[in-house]
């Protein structure tokens, strides 16, 4: 079976300061002010997806609901709509968590597309009941985006817990 | 005797408790925000938790017109430049200069304000000013260009606010026919740059070109600024309203440079509804309309 074709690697415990600047510098990716480029990655969203799938211990649905309320105050949206579609995302990616981790890096990125979507579903949902205006179909775009990004922010947040290449005979593991 | 699980791997609730926990939770927000408006101050709270990184996410454009300004007077290509910002100075002179004229025009206080950037939400259209409450804007005042209604604001940070756009699909503007003085209410089409002349009969006198300007019986703008422009007009005997298309005066999506109106001091009292007795608070001034 080609799951296992990757090696498994023995990685370093995730520091919960590190997690924390990854969240603010995913942040502050959103915070920036865009002039109406259309199809921008939800880089919160991809972050705490990232955590809720390596670190489901840590990391979990209070954090990310949370966040969605920092993400709704700074965008002046509708406050909790952030929170909400947050909150199932990391639900679900917890629930996951198990199966994702076995596929390689293009295969886990089609599991967070759904996730994603689905999350993205929910909040155009809570704000079509709410009363605002559809905003059109390259509002899905970037969460396509997001998820081609996932192999390679998935690479380099994992950076910092890698163990070094070369390895010491004297140690056991 | 009953089994207790070991605590060696307790984790708290199940996801799916904590799952119903916190969904309860953003919901009770939401409708307390959308219905009652009562999240305001918890708003205020987690804003200003997000204004420091909002500050530092505006630093690399500010950081970037800065350094852009200082190699635009470095570089040995002077004429070249000179001739552009002077062209460039000379339109931003023009329309402050028409601001100022505007201002002039106008019986009340006015600020000076400048458009940071288009809010992020594409629900709806918003914009973000750079004066707040520290420089005494308050919600409800209304918002001009040198062309005309832009907005009004309708969230105050300490250093910011948040400008309703007259093209929102939730905002609405009192308006005139200036051809005849017929009175009517715009909506916002949502739609890029599109407002909308809604409840007004098949029969009515309504030209296309027609201007459309603020009537001011509603007390937050003053009567007579241009609002709008009729683009388009579909008269269908088989409804009863016609549906009339305008285009915004005010460069909704390209100014930099606004003026934020301070409200009418001496208002008269609002009237008191007969039927009040269901507890609904007498209608506000505010053309806002989501009750």
């Amino acid at each position: 079976m080609s799951f296992y074709e990757q090696p498994q690697r023995i990685l370093l415990p995730a520091k919960v300061g590190y997690m924390a600047l990854t969240f603010v510098l995913a942040l502050l990716f959103n915070l920036l002010p865009w002039r109406d480029v259309a199809g921008l990655p939800d880089m919160v969203a991809l972050v705490i997806t990232f955590w809720c799938v390596h670190q489901p211990r840590r990391m979990g649905i209070g954090v990310a609901w949370f966040l969605g309320l920092v993400m709704d105050a700074g965008n002046g949206a509708l406050l909790g709509q952030h929170a909400f579609a947050y909150a199932f995302l990391a639900f679900a990616a917890v629930s996951l968590h198990r199966r994702i981790l076995w596929f390689s890096p293009w295969r886990q990125a089609a599991h967070v597309l759904v996730l994603l979507l689905a999350s993205q579903m929910l909040m155009l949902a809570v704000r079509l009941v709410a009363g605002g205006l559809f905003p059109g179909l390259t509002y899905f775009a970037g969460t396509f985006i997001a998820a081609a990004l996932w192999p390679t922010t998935s690479f380099l947040l994992l950076l910092p817990q890698r163990r070094p290449e070369s390895v010491d005979e004297n140690r056991p593991i | 005797m009953d089994y207790q699980p070991p605590p060696f791997f307790s984790r708290g609730p199940a996801p799916l408790v904590r799952l119903g926990f916190f969904v309860c939770l953003a919901v009770l927000l939401m409708v307390l925000d959308a219905r009652f408006r009562y999240a305001e101050s918890l708003r205020q709270a987690v804003a200003l938790l997000a204004y420091p990184l909002q500050r530092v996410s505006l630093a690399p454009g500010e950081l970037f017109g800065a350094a852009a300004g200082f190699f635009t007077t470095q570089v040995s290509l002077k004429q070249e430049n000179e001739r552009l910002t002077v062209q460039a100075l000379r339109s931003e002179n023009a329309q402050l200069r028409r601001l100022l004229e505007a201002r002039e025009r106008l019986p009340r206080e006015s600020t000076l304000a400048e458009i940071l950037y288009q809010g992020r939400d594409p629900f709806s259209r918003k914009v973000i000013i750079d004066k707040g409450r520290q420089q005494g804007i308050q919600p409800g005042q209304a918002v001009i260009d040198d062309f005309g209604v832009l907005g009004q604001v309708t969230r105050v940070y300490p250093l910011l606010s948040e400008v309703t756009l007259i093209t929102d699909k939730e905002q609405r503007t009192p308006v005139q026919v200036v051809r005849n003085g017929l009175r009517a209410i715009i909506y916002g089409g949502g739609d890029r740059g599109t407002l909308e002349l809604k409840y007004t009969a098949t029969n009515a006198d309504v030209l296309a070109d027609d201007v459309l300007v603020t009537s001011g019986i509603d007390g937050t703008y003053p009567p007579g600024l241009p609002v709008a422009k009729v683009s388009r007009i579909e008269q269908d005997a088989a409804y009863s309203f016609a549906t009339i298309t305008c285009v915004p005066t005010a460069g909704t999506e390209q100014n930099r440079q606004v003026l934020v109106l301070s409200r009418e001091v001496n208002l008269p009292a609002a009237p008191v509804e007969t039927e009040s007795s269901t507890g609904k608070p007498p209608k506000q001034k505010r053309s806002r309309g989501r009750e």
